[in-house]
């Protein structure tokens, strides 16, 4: 076995390592949700997620974010055959394993790639000028300040960067007597026509090497990234909410309480009291509240849909996810810390309308508003926290039946004055 | 102005050993509220017009328990939905139908959880329903010309998915619909939603509803028309920022129909 050899097992290997970990990490931070029955429907499951994710089928609500996306990420997936041969290469100390084999199905499909290529570059540059110089507002916000901004940019610029390298190693190839020219890299041939035989061999290994290593720290750093979506936008879509988007879901252990209540008699079983009602923290939430944490992807469709944040509210849902997901990060327990307050205020939780503009505009099915209302179910049931007018709406409820100060015996009222 | 018109309730027909084709439910504004009232009353004649045998709890209902839920209070949600399922499933009743879409949405979808299995109606879908079965024909000639844009309430819209019954009804008025640029899935909330109706808003550059109505109005419309008493409080309240109110109606697809049929 040769050094280069050993050098790519040993590399690849501990690429591989710290990615696992860190996603078994990630997978355990998920787990420490609440349980939440998604295991139901599960042909429709199938069929959202090929649909939402595999299909990207909201993503056309903005045609020319779709098309870029659509570029980047059928060319991501194609292009990782090419990837498959450069891990049979590395293991087997080849260059180009399957070139003899296939012929010139194999030059096609080198042609093909260095199209994908290419125009993963493109939308790349595209991606980059809309944020950085056309400015789309929901691409330059406040809540993209600091890291969230950086790691939008260098996700970009690596895609850029990979698939520059993955281009010069075909031009440089080219060069050399007897090398195949490629519809996109042979552009780049003339660059390259100063080179000595053997500097354009040590070009084609170091791009080969470059390109290898980069995609290897490029897998370690999705996890950390709002890139991560690109594994969890799967299992994400499979596991959204499939009742109406109007329907929030029933507490069963509230049922008994209250079943108890109204009838003396009835005995509640035992032992399915939550420790508290409502979230103050991430680890009050259910675990698909978290998984939808990890996939966002910080593009701000729903937060641009949003009407509080529309006219000037604090409150922005993807500032909700992202929030949840820097808070689980850091979770500790009995840290003195929480989701509430300290990730998101109440003045942002009070402004929601419920209105489910951010779960429709999101096209990988997360859903904010289901963690708003849990943070609010704890303001209210535990703190009692209600703002003044919800408060007096409550009162009312409680004794009249209704949430203004009228009585429920007059409710027949209005027929009465139809005459 | 239509016929004298007397309402019995559910525990009227109970009493006479019948039971009604449909439960009117009036929801809280809709009973309270003097503008609410006027589209529960449309409705109402509406029903009558068409022969549908109908009853209203009166007294017997109470606030299906939206707003406390939406603003967190599980437990003042669930007493107010287990006693209505009791009295429900008292006496029975299969089918309800309200103008509220707060009420069809909490009836319909957070009920079921509880033990409260209806068939229940948008009255915006009952009417298209009454219009599609000839038992409601509607008058189209005194709306001719006139423009009308309608809001879909976010109870109806996105959470329910009911974007055309509201549009199909209004289409037999023959006016000229408008669209606002936001409309269905993406419409804009008239910020009443979440119990927001009950409280002051959070500290912005302007209220939602006024932006809403601000989009409704440059469309130039003579009526702005919606299916939820929230949405319709909201909006007036919007034309009135823009003292538009002498120029723009807000009113409901029930008190449309009413009126093209002289109802109201
Ligand atoms: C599997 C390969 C995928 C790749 C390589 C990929 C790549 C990318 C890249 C590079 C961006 C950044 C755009 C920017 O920062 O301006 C992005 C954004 C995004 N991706 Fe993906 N993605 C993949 C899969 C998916 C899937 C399956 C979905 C599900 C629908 C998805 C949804 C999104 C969304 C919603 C955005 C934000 C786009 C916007 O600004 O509107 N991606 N993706
Ligand atoms: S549901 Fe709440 S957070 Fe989501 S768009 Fe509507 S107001 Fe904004
Ligand atoms: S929640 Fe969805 S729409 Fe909002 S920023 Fe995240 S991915 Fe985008």
């Amino acid at each position: 076995m040769g050094i280069s050899t050993l050098l790519f097992l040993a590399l690849t290997g501990s690429a591989g390592w710290a990615f696992s970990r860190k996603v078994r990490l990630i997978r355990a931070k998920i787990n420490l949700g609440q349980p939440v029955d998604r295991q139901d429907r599960s042909g429709e499951r199938w069929a959202t997620m090929a649909r939402v994710a595999l299909g990207q089928s909201k993503m056309g609500a903005k045609p020319l974010p779709a098309l870029l996306h659509l570029l980047v990420y059928v060319g991501f997936v194609l292009i990782n055959i090419e990837v498959l041969e450069m891990l049979v290469d590395g293991i087997a100390g080849t260059h180009r394993f399957f070139q003899p084999y296939l012929g010139s199905v194999y030059t096609a499909a080198l042609h093909f790639f260095e199209v994908l290529a290419f125009l993963v570059l493109a939308a790349c540059v595209v991606f980059l000028t809309r944020r950085f110089v056309s400015r789309v507002p929901r691409l330059q916000h406040p809540d993209l300040a600091g890291f969230p901004q950086k790691d939008a940019t260098t996700i970009l610029v690596v895609e850029v960067v990979l698939m520059g390298a993955l281009l010069l190693m075909n031009a440089a190839e080219a060069a050399l007597p007897g090398g195949t020219t490629y519809v996109i890299s042979g552009f780049l041939v003339p660059l390259l026509s100063g080179l000595s035989e053997s500097s354009l061999h040590a070009v084609v290994t170091g791009a080969w090497w470059f390109h290898w290593v980069g995609i290897l720290a490029f897998l370690n750093y999705l996890p950390y990234s709002k890139h991560f979506h690109i594994v969890l936008a799967f299992p994400n879509t499979y596991y959204s909410k499939l009742t109406p988007k109007g329907q929030l879901d029933s507490m069963p252990s509230v049922t008994h309480e209250v079943k108890a209540m109204l009838d003396p008699s009835y005995a509640p079983p035992a032992g399915d009291a939550p420790a508290r009602f409502g979230a103050k923290d991430v680890v009050d939430l259910h675990w698909v509240n978290l998984l939808n944490a990890y996939t966002c992807t910080e593009c701000g469709r729903c937060t641009e849909a949003c009407p509080a944040n529309q006219t000037g509210k604090k409150l922005s849902p993807r500032r909700i996810m992202m929030a949840t997901r820097d808070r689980l990060e850091n979770y500790q327990p009995e840290d003195g810390l929480s989701l509430l307050d300290h990730g998101i205020s109440r003045e942002e939780l009070w402004a929601c309308t419920t209105c489910n503009a951010c779960t429709e505009a999101c096209p990988i099915g997360i859903d904010p508003l289901d963690i708003i209302v849990q943070m609010r179910q704890y303001i209210v049931m535990e703190e009692s926290g209600a703002p003044h007018g919800l408060n007096a709406m409550m009162t009312n409820l409680e004794n009249n039946g209704a949430p203004w100060p009228f009585a429920q015996a007059d409710k027949g009222r209005w027929a009465q004055e139809l005459n | 102005m239509g016929d004298t018109l007397t309402i019995r309730t559910v525990a009227e027909f109970a009493a006479a050993g019948e039971l009604p084709e449909v439960v009117f439910w009036t929801g809280c504004a809709g009973s309270f509220d003097d503008r609410a009232k006027k589209i529960t009353k449309a409705f109402a004649r509406l029903l009558h017009k068409s022969g549908v045998s109908f009853a209203i709890l009166g007294s017997e209902e109470g606030c299906t328990g939206d707003p406390a839920k939406r603003a967190g209070n599980e437990f003042l949600f669930q007493m107010q939905a287990l006693q209505n399922i009791e009295v429900l499933n008292a006496y029975g009743i299969q089918s309800l139908v309200t103008a509220c879409p707060h009420c069809f949405n909490t009836l319909k979808n957070e009920y079921p959880a509880l033990g409260g299995h209806y068939s229940v109606k948008h009255h915006t879908q009952f009417l298209q329903e009454l219009l599609q079965s000839g038992r409601l024909r509607v008058e189209g000639g005194k709306f001719e010309g006139k423009k009308i844009v309608y809001h879909d309430p976010c109870y109806l819209g996105r959470a329910n998915g009911e974007y055309e019954a509201p549009r199909a009804v209004l289409a037999a008025l023959e006016g000229e619909m408008l669209e606002m640029k936001r409309s269905r899935k993406n419409g804009l909330c008239c910020g009443a939603g979440g119990a927001q109706m009950f409280k002051e808003p959070e500290p912005g550059r302007q209220d939602i509803n006024v932006a809403r109505t601000e989009e409704a109005l440059a469309l130039q419309p003579d009526i702005i028309a919606t299916g939820c008493p929230f949405c319709n409080t909201m909006l007036t309240d919007g034309t009135k920022h823009f003292q538009q109110e002498g120029n723009v109606e807000v009113l409901d697809i029930a008190e449309l129909i009413a009126r093209a049929d002289d109802l109201v």
